[in-house]
C-alpha cells in the first residue's frame, strides 16, 4: 500500500480477486465460501486488534469483548428485523459497530487510564467479567446456547438478499473491504499518527501537548467499533451469537493472528487471519493437537521472526528482483529438507502421545502421514525421536547456507 | 449466623492463602525481572500433575520436594533458552512469549495425562481432621497449605529484604551494568529468580492440586484470578499480594454463601421492581451466582478509585 497510483492498482487487483475467488475451482463449494467468509471476518477483527497493539502499543487480552458486544447487538437487531423492523439485513453490521463502539467507550474510559503491562492485565480482567456476565444475564446473552436469528426473514431488501453462502460471502467481503479501507485511513489521520507517537514515546507526546490517555482512549473506541463490526458480520454468517464470542480463547486467537501476520505492517494481521483461519479449519479436523501446533508456531515466530510473516515477505522483495534469487531459493531448499524431517518426527511423537492420552478407546494402531504404525511398540517412538533430533542438528548446520546465500544476494542487489 | 461467618471466614482464608501461593512467585518474578509471567498458573498446574505422578511412584513426602524442584528446573530452562532471547525485544515480547507458553504447557499436560481430570486425591498421611468447628472438620492438608503459604511469605520477605543475595537480586533489575561490573553474574541471577518463582508455583501446585481439580483447564481457571490479585495488591508488592489474596478469598467465599439478590434487598427496604422492568434481570441475580465475577468487579472498582493498587508505589 504505497498510496497514489500504486495503491489504486493494488486495490483494483485485490477487489477483482475477491470477486472471482468464490468461483475458483476447489473453493467454489459452500464449505470453501464459508471458509473465505470466516477469513474476511477474522481479517477485520485482527485489523481492529492491531489498531490497538501495532499502532498504539496497547496489548489487549480481552479484545473479543467488543467483538462479542457487536455480535450480540447485531443478533438482537436481526431478531427485531425478523419480527418486522423495516431495515435491510445487510445493514446489520452497522448495529454491531455501534455495539462495539459503545463497549469501547465504556470500558475504554476506565482501562486506557493505564498502559503497558497493567493495561494488558486489566483487559484480561474485563474479558473474564464479560464472559461470566453472559451466563448471568440469560435474557440478554442467551447463556450457553446463545441467541439465534434468521438472516433471510426481513421485510426490506433493496435487492440484496442473504439466501446463500455466496451472497453472504459478497456481503461480508464488501463490509470487510470498507472496514479495512477506513482503518487504513484512520492510521493516516493526525490522530492515527499521534497513536504511533504515544506508542513510541508517551512522554514526548505529552510534551507536544497531547494527552496520551485521550489518544489511547480514541484508539480504543475506534478499535472497539471495528471489532464490533466484525462481530456483526459473525452474527450474519452464523445466525447465532453465544458466549464463545466473548471468550478468552477468541481474544487469544486474534492476538496470535495479528502477531503471526506481523503487527508492524498494516496488511500483516490480514495475512495472519487468513493463515490461522485456514490452519484452524484444515488441521482441527485431522488432529486434536491443533492448539499445541498453534502454540508452538506462535512461540517460534516470537523467538525467530518477531516482526511476522508480512515483514518476512517484504524482506525478500529486493532479493526476488535480484539475480541471486535462485541461489537463495536453492539454499532454502537444502535447509528446509532436514527441517521437514524434524517436523515429521515431531508430528509423529505428538500425534502418538495424543492418541494414547486422549483417545485410548481408538486403540494404539494408527495411520500417520500415510504410514501405518502401532503406538504401543517402541520403534515408532525411537525412529521419530531420531528424526526430530537428527533433523534439527542437520538444520542448524545447513541454515548457514541460507545466510551465505543471503550475503551473496545482498552483495549483488547492492552492486 | 456465627457458624456461617466462622466457617466462611476460615474457608476464605484457606482460599486466599492458596491464591497467595500462586501470586507470590508471580510477584517475585515481576518485581525482580519486570516480566509478567502468563505461564505462571501453567507451571502451578504442572506442579500439580508432577506431584500426582511422583506421588504414585515415590510417595507424597518425596513428591512434595521433587515436583517443585522439577518445576524450578523447567523455569530455569524457560528463562535461559526462551525469555533471555526475547528480552531484547522488550516487555511486550516477554509477555507474549509466556502467553504462548501457556498454550503449549496446557497441551503438553494433555498429551501426557489426557483431557480428563486425574484422580489426584489427598494422600492419607495428611488427610486427617486437624480440629472441629461447629461440627465440621478442618482437614490437616488445609492446615499444611496455610503453613506453607505463610512460610513462603516469610521466606521471600526475609530473603529479599534482609540478605545479601536479596540485595544483589534487587539491584539486577535496576542497575544491571553496575552489578556485572562488580563481578556478579546478572543473567545467572535472572535464571535463579525465574527458577525460584517457578518452584514456588510448583510447590503451590502440589497442595493446590488437591483442592482444585487437576485437569488441563486448571491454569485457565485460576490464572486470571491470580492476575487480579497482583493488580489489586499493587503490581510487584509482596505484602499487597498477601492482603489482596486474603481479601479476594474471603469476599468470594462469603459471596458464595449469601443467597440473596439486590431485589431481595430492595424488597426489605419496601421497594418493589416490576418483572417487566429492564433492570429486573440484573437485580434478580443472587450474590451466590455472581461470586465468580467478584474479583473482576473489584479490579474495575480498584481501577477507578486507586489505579496503582492497594500497596502499589508507582503507576506502572
Amino acid at each position: 500500500m504505497t498510496g497514489g497510483r500504486g495503491g489504486r492498482r493494488w486495490l483494483l487487483v485485490t477487489g477483482l480477486s475477491l470477486l472471482v475467488l468464490p468461483y475458483v475451482p476447489g473453493i467454489d463449494t459452500d464449505f470453501g465460501r464459508s471458509l473465505l467468509t470466516q477469513m474476511a471476518i477474522a481479517a477485520v477483527f485482527a485489523l481492529s486488534f492491531n489498531l490497538l497493539f501495532g499502532q498504539t502499543g496497547l496489548l489487549s487480552f480481552g479484545h473479543a469483548v467488543y467483538f462479542g458486544l457487536g455480535g450480540y447487538t447485531a443478533i438482537h437487531v436481526m431478531r427485531a428485523i425478523n419480527q418486522g423492523l423495516p431495515l435491510p439485513m445487510v445493514l446489520v453490521p452497522l448495529a454491531g459497530a455501534a455495539g462495539g463502539l459503545l463497549g469501547g467507550l465504556v470500558f475504554g474510559a476506565m482501562t486506557t487510564r493505564r498502559s503497558g503491562t497493567i493495561f494488558a492485565l486489566i483487559s484480561l480482567g474485563v474479558g473474564e467479567l464479560m464472559y461470566a456476565a453472559t451466563f448471568m444475564l440469560p435474557r440478554l446473552f442467551g447463556g450457553e446456547e446463545g441467541i439465534t436469528a434468521s438472516r433471510t426473514r426481513a421485510t426490506l431488501h433493496y435487492g440484496v438478499t442473504l439466501d446463500s453462502q455466496l451472497h453472504v460471502y459478497y456481503a461480508v467481503v464488501a463490509w470487510a473491504v470498507v472496514a479495512a479501507m477506513l482503518m487504513y485511513a484512520f492510521t493516516r489521520t493526525p490522530v492515527g499518527r499521534m497513536c504511533n507517537a504515544v506508542r513510541d514515546n508517551p512522554e514526548r507526546a505529552e510534551f507536544v501537548g497531547y494527552s496520551a490517555q485521550r489518544v489511547r482512549f480514541i484508539a480504543f473506541a475506534v478499535a472497539g467499533l471495528f471489532a464490533g463490526l466484525a462481530g456483526g458480520l459473525h452474527a450474519i454468517n452464523y445466525e447465532i451469537v453465544a458466549a464463545d464470542a466473548v471468550s478468552a480463547q477468541r481474544s487469544g486467537t486474534v492476538l496470535i493472528m495479528a502477531y503471526i501476520g506481523g503487527t508492524g505492517q498494516f496488511i500483516g494481521p490480514v495475512l495472519g487471519a487468513i493463515v490461522i483461519t485456514w490452519l484452524q479449519s484444515s488441521l482441527s479436523g485431522y488432529t486434536s493437537a491443533w492448539l499445541f501446533y498453534l502454540g508452538v508456531f506462535f512461540i517460534v515466530m516470537i523467538l525467530y521472526a518477531p516482526s511476522g510473516v508480512a515483514a518476512l515477505i517484504i524482506a525478500h522483495r529486493p532479493i526476488v528482483r535480484s539475480r541471486a534469487f535462485t541461489g537463495v531459493l536453492a539454499a532454502y531448499g537444502i535447509a528446509l529438507a532436514p527441517l521437514a524431517l524434524a517436523g515429521a518426527g515431531a508430528v509423529f511423537l505428538i500425534e502418538m502421545s495424543y492418541r494414547l492420552s486422549t483417545q485410548p478407546e481408538l486403540g494404539t494402531r494408527m495411520r500417520l502421514l500415510w504410514t501405518p504404525l502401532d503406538a504401543a511398540s517402541p520403534w515408532p517412538w525411537i525412529i521419530a525421536s531420531a528424526a526430530l533430533a537428527g533433523g534439527l542438528l542437520l538444520f542448524r548446520a545447513s541454515w548457514r547456507l541460507v545466510g551465505a546465500a543471503w550475503d551473496r544476494a545482498g552483495g549483488t542487489a547492492a552492486s | 449466623m456465627l457458624e456461617l461467618v466462622t466457617i466462611s471466614l476460615l474457608n476464605g482464608v484457606v482460599y486466599g492463602l492458596l491464591l497467595f501461593m500462586l501470586s507470590s512467585g508471580l510477584t517475585l518474578i515481576f518485581s525482580m525481572m519486570g516480566v509478567l509471567n502468563f505461564a505462571h498458573a501453567s507451571v502451578f498446574m504442572l506442579g500439580a500433575y508432577l506431584s500426582y505422578q511422583c506421588g504414585r511412584w515415590i510417595g507424597f513426602w518425596p513428591a512434595l520436594i521433587v515436583a517443585p524442584l522439577l518445576c524450578a528446573l523447567a523455569g530455569a530452562v524457560i528463562e535461559r533458552y526462551g525469555l533471555r532471547r526475547v528480552h531484547a525485544s522488550g516487555h511486550m515480547a516477554e509477555i507474549l512469549f509466556t502467553f504462548g507458553l501457556a498454550y503449549v504447557i496446557e497441551e503438553l499436560v494433555t498429551m501426557a495425562w489426557g483431557r480428563n481430570a486425574v484422580a489426584n486425591n489427598v494422600p492419607s498421611v495428611i488427610d486427617f481432621p486437624l480440629f472441629h468447628v461447629f461440627g465440621s472438620t478442618f482437614p490437616a492438608y488445609k492446615g499444611l497449605m496455610m503453613a506453607m503459604s505463610i512460610a513462603m511469605f516469610v521466606f521471600l520477605y526475609v530473603a529479599l529484604r534482609k540478605t545479601r543475595i536479596g540485595l544483589v537480586i534487587q539491584a539486577a533489575l535496576t542497575h544491571p551494568r553496575m552489578l556485572s561490573a562488580l563481578g556478579h553474574d546478572v543473567p545467572g541471577i535472572f535464571v535463579l529468580v525465574f527458577a525460584i518463582g517457578s518452584g514456588l508455583a510448583g510447590l503451590g501446585g502440589v497442595i493446590g492440586g488437591f483442592m482444585l481439580l487437576t485437569q488441563p483447564t486448571l491454569a485457565q481457571a485460576i490464572g486470571p484470578i491470580v492476575f487480579v490479585v497482583v493488580v489489586v495488591g499493587g503490581l510487584g508488592s509482596l505484602g499487597g499480594a498477601l492482603v489482596a489474596s486474603l481479601l479476594i478469598g474471603i469476599l468470594q467465599t462469603f459471596a458464595v454463601a449469601v443467597d440473596y439478590s439486590l431485589l431481595d434487598l430492595l424488597r426489605t427496604a419496601g421497594i418493589a421492581v416490576a418483572r417487566a422492568s429492564p433492570i429486573y434481570e440484573v437485580l434478580s441475580i443472587k450474590l451466590a451466582t455472581a461470586a465468580p465475577i467478584v474479583p473482576y468487579l473489584m479490579l474495575v472498582l480498584m481501577l477507578i478509585v486507586r489505579p496503582r493498587g492497594l500497596f502499589g508505589t508507582r503507576d506502572v
